[in-house]
């Protein structure tokens, strides 16, 4: 009996110390894990952050991810870790466990914790075991998505838990995949595999075609390599046609790009006849347009920035038209009806307002960032669509849109029509031709110059910016047909997607040279391009 | 009496102008004169313009030391425009007109090739900054950049060790001209070399200044789900690597999957883009404006200070630039004199402090030792250095994984002053001139 009660005790006993060593402030327990961050070396970096990984405490989740965002510091003094944010004159610093504030400390006085790409990885796996549980269904989800990249068999068992415990479908899904991964590196029966294979390859994908091929390629002859290697063609196959709709869709963005670098053009050298080199500097003061406005949003207004983009809009139509009217009214007006006279005079106007764009701001690229809006992209099935280039594709059939209404809807345009069919009929009807003809070209230059807006998201806001559409601008125009806005339109696209398709066969460089002998060819044929006019203006 | 003023002041008038004329003779037999060739407009100006800042600055600094020999340095600068046959007019303008002891410039490797024949027939000094492809050593060229085994062949080397992620599979990515396709090739057969199969390489070119990288990147993508580490080497040159690295950044293509390494991508082409897509992705170059040392802290705050920017960037041409000058100025001093045959001979075995803590030597091969640094970019657009080889590297200039010029080395001090003497057949004048 005394026995008895002696043990009992002794078990109290050993039950209060384990209380006592859980219950208190398990910052103290993890603090000096986390000042293990601060030691030399990535691969003493990597081991300190496995330790802090292997508490399974989620209280560590954040101190991971400052470390990953580059924002913990070593105070050089004691080696203590914190978390520092730049303030005036040095740092402030704060307890990367529990955010307390930790008083500041000189810019000499701390040393920033790098980190490379094996520690960045390393922190993500690391997080994905920590937030596999949280509570917030998108840590969730991107912890899942880790989950399997990483594919651990050591994870299988914490895997099966977050399971049992998903509301969410899709992060389920996710989940199932990742266990079939990681089944599949495990050392579990042949019958185990083959049932994850063929889960995998439902899914399919890119992501589960590199998984796959690394097991095809390391698993024994036998029932799990067999599998492997028909989930692998079929989903080779599937990807095959996938592929196809990729080819479209870039060939569709290309397209738009090409089509708001001459939509411009169409109205100068389509519509006046003007040929027009200095179009492609329009494109460039539309986009040094938009670095001014930014500039003046990030120094004075910074939360306007997403609207960025919609202010440029109209002050780079403006701008650039009224470059255009200057132009016009300087030198193209004197040289109508004289088309060599115009390539050499409009180049020299192009050469001018590079050198000047380069006086004024520099000759290096400008930042010209993107709404946030505009980063990133979706996944639709297999493809990646990037939301820059798709807003693109939008805001390109948005500007035709308008432009075909201004030139067969209103007074304008009824004029600007009027003086190109026949001018001398036109001014006997009391039309001022100088003045439509000057602010045509400017709304040509204009309609430049909001191109140039849309291009300085996914291109170099510098002085050669204009140079590199050029050319693509005139071979839209006249293989769309000289004077028609939809042929623009559709030898736009039609270039767009020819070049796609033959880039990935015959690469860049020569698909675009394939591109041009395919147009001077087919000019041969049409020389008036696919939509060529009809009736008087032509002879004119 | 208005007669004697006018007089007089006519007289005065004259003696001023003589007085000038004199003077003005005097500064200019003082004065050594130190030509700049670099383009100030055209398509190069964005990388060029800061390299005739940064020899303006060197000659700035060198006069208030005294300048060299007792003299003042003369800065004559020229804008070739970007257009390399003018490179070769604007040299010969340099040489012949304005009488220049040395020439600092050119960028691109045909504006090189360019001006070539005119240092030879002028007999004059041209100190070239750039990284490039080697294949080359001339008696009148000292090349300040690294050749490809000073940054390419390390940077691959990076990749495969454990550190940079054991890389089996890579993409060679470059823009459409000699040098990508000559380090691409020196790659290639490096790659081989090491035992990396022919599957596992895929090697892709572009145009100058191409800006739809769309099916680019998803190859690469598609190249990179095959179950092996992959990474891309990035010899894309200058304007066409922003949309580029946007598309990387946009089809969320991470450092983590894909690490991208480039070697024309530095603090210069970084300031031109939002960088917190790209973090982790690599350069590798012989310095980085990140680099903690006392002597690069000093020449930032002097460059800064001279060109009245508290922003302005460094890169690793406008060190090489620095090497260059300095050890010009050094060799100048060791002969008493600026008469190229003189410095040419002379400059051999210069060693001049360069901005990364070390010394980098001129060797008789015309190239110089270097440290070879990886760097990662980092959200502020610096490049944090993550790896750095142990010692200095002597630049190569006949690479020894081609297969036509691994017999072939240069030596330009007496008695062989050869550039391209071949091993095998004992004999100058394997390849190349």
């Amino acid at each position: 009996m005394v026995d008895m009660i002696q043990r009992f005790k002794a078990l109290l006993a050993i039950l209060a110390l384990v209380l006592v060593a859980a219950m208190p402030a398990r910052a103290d327990d993890l603090k000096p894990l986390v000042d293990g961050l601060g030691k030399n070396g990535y691969a003493a970096l990597r081991e300190a952050i496995g330790a802090l990984a292997a508490t399974g405490d989620p209280a560590v989740a954040p101190v991971l991810q400052a470390l990953g965002a580059g924002d913990l510091y070593v105070r050089k003094s004691d080696r203590a870790v914190f978390a520092a944010t730049k303030a005036d004159g040095g740092f402030a610093l704060k307890d990367p466990l529990t955010g307390a504030d930790a008083g500041t400390a000189g810019s000499r006085d701390v040393e920033k914790i790098r980190v490379n790409n094996a520690v960045r990885e390393a922190v993500t796996s690391a997080l994905g075991s920590l937030t596999l549980m949280s509570a917030d269904p998108a840590k969730r989800r991107a912890a899942a998505a880790d989950v399997f990249r990483n594919s651990d068999p050591a994870q299988i068992p914490l895997i099966d838990q977050a399971i049992s415990k998903e509301t969410d479908a899709g992060i389920a899904t996710t989940l199932q995949m990742a266990r079939a991964a990681a089944v599949l590196k495990s050392d579990a029966p042949d019958a185990e595999k083959v049932a994850a294979i063929a889960a995998l390859q439902a899914k399919g994908g890119r992501d589960v075609l590199a998984q796959l091929t690394a097991i095809e390629a390391s698993a024994p002859d036998g029932a799990v390599k067999a599998a492997a290697q028909t989930a692998i063609t079929s989903i080779q196959g599937t990807l095959k046609l996938w592929d196809g709709a990729q080819n479209i869709l870039y060939g569709i963005s290309l397209g738009s790009v090409l089509l708001l670098a001459a939509i411009g053009l169409a109205i100068t050298f389509g519509v006046m006849g003007v040929i027009n080199m200095a179009h492609g500097e329009m494109v460039m003061i539309g986009a040094y347009t938009t670095f001014v406005v930014q500039e003046l949003i990030r120094n004075n207004m910074p939360w306007l920035f997403d609207w960025s983009l919609a202010i440029s809009l109209p002050l780079a139509f403006l701008v650039a038209g009224l470059v255009g009217v200057l132009i016009e009214r300087m030198v193209i007006r004197y040289l109508y009806g004289r088309p060599l006279e115009t390539l050499l005079a409009t180049w020299g106007v192009s050469l001018i307002l590079q050198q000047a764009v380069r006086t004024w701001f520099g000759p290096n690229n400008r930042e010209v960032g993107n709404p946030s809006w505009m980063s990133g992209a979706f996944e639709l099935g297999n493809l990646t669509i990037t939301y820059n280039r798709m807003w693109i594709v939008v805001f390109a059939l948005v500007v035709f849109a308008t432009l075909m209404l201004v030139l067969k809807r209103t007074p304008f345009g009824l004029q600007t029509r009027a003086v190109t069919q026949n001018r001398p009929m036109a001014s006997s009807m009391g039309i001022r031709t100088p003045w439509v003809d000057a602010l045509t070209f400017g709304l040509g230059s204009g309609i430049a110059g909001i191109a140039g807006v849309a291009l300085s998201q996914i291109d170099n806001v510098s002085p050669n910016l204009g140079q590199g559409y050029i050319i693509d601008s005139f071979m839209v125009v006249v293989f769309g047909g000289v004077g028609n806005l939809w042929g623009t339109l559709v030898g736009a696209f039609t270039l767009g997607i020819a070049n796609k398709f033959l880039e990935p066969y015959a690469g860049a460089v020569l698909g675009k040279i394939l591109v041009l002998v395919f147009i001077i060819l087919f000019i041969q044929k049409r020389p008036r391009g696919l939509f060529a006019l009809k009736g008087r203006a032509v002879e004119a | 009496m208005l007669n004697y003023v006018s007089r007089t002041i006519g007289a005065l008038a004259t003696a001023a102008m003589i007085g000038a004329g004199v003077t003005g003779a005097v500064a200019a037999e003082e004065t050594i004169k130190v030509g700049v060739l670099h383009s100030l407009s055209g398509t190069m100006a964005i990388s060029e313009t800061t390299l005739k800042d940064t020899v303006l600055f060197l000659i700035d600094e060198q006069n208030k030391k005294g300048g060299v020999l007792g003299k003042k340095l003369e800065a004559v600068v020229v804008d070739p425009a970007s257009n390399w046959p003018l490179f070769a007019e604007k040299a010969r303008e340099l040489i012949s007109q304005n009488n220049v002891s040395v020439v600092f410039g050119c960028w691109t490797s045909v504006s090189r090739k360019s001006v070539l024949p005119v240092f030879k027939e002028l007999n004059s000094i041209l100190f070239y900054p750039v990284q490039y492809e080697g294949e080359e050593s001339e008696r009148n060229v000292f090349y300040t950049g690294a050749a490809p085994n000073q940054q390419a062949i390390p940077a691959v080397d990076y990749l495969m060790s454990e550190e940079g992620g054991a890389v089996k599979r890579w993409v060679l990515e470059g823009t459409d001209y000699v040098y990508p396709r000559t380090t691409n090739k020196i790659l290639e057969a490096y790659l081989k070399s090491k035992g990396v199969a022919a599957e596992d390489i895929m090697v892709n070119y572009t145009p100058f200044g191409f800006s739809d990288w769309q099916t680019e990147v998803a190859a690469i993508k598609k190249f990179g789900s095959a179950g092996k580490k992959t990474a891309v080497v990035s010899t894309v040159n200058g304007d066409a690597n922003v949309p580029f690295y946007k598309e990387l950044g946009n089809q969320g293509i991470k450092a983590t999957d894909i690490p991208v390494v480039a070697f024309s991508v530095g603090e210069e082409e970084l300031a031109g883009i939002d960088t917190k897509p790209l973090v982790g992705h690599l350069a590798a170059w012989n310095y980085f404006q990140s680099v903690d040392t006392p002597e690069n802290e000093e020449f930032i705050k002097k460059w800064r200070a001279f060109i009245g920017n508290e922003k302005r960037t460094t890169n690793d041409p406008m060190e090489a630039t620095v090497i260059g000058f300095n050890a010009w100025v050094k060799a100048v001093e060791k002969a008493g004199t600026t008469e190229p045959d003189a410095v040419i001979d002379g400059l051999i075995g210069v060693s001049v402090p360069n901005l990364t803590g070390g010394f980098s030597t001129i060797m008789p091969n015309h190239h110089i030792t270097k440290p070879v640094y990886i760097g990662e970019i980092q959200e502020d657009g610096q490049l944090d250095v993550v790896w750095q080889t142990p010692g200095l590297v002597v630049g190569d200039e006949w690479s020894d994984y081609l297969p036509d010029s691994k017999d072939l080395i240069a030596d330009w001090r007496a008695p062989m002053s050869c550039g391209n003497f071949n091993v095998a057949t004992g004999k100058c004048g394997g390849k190349g001139s």
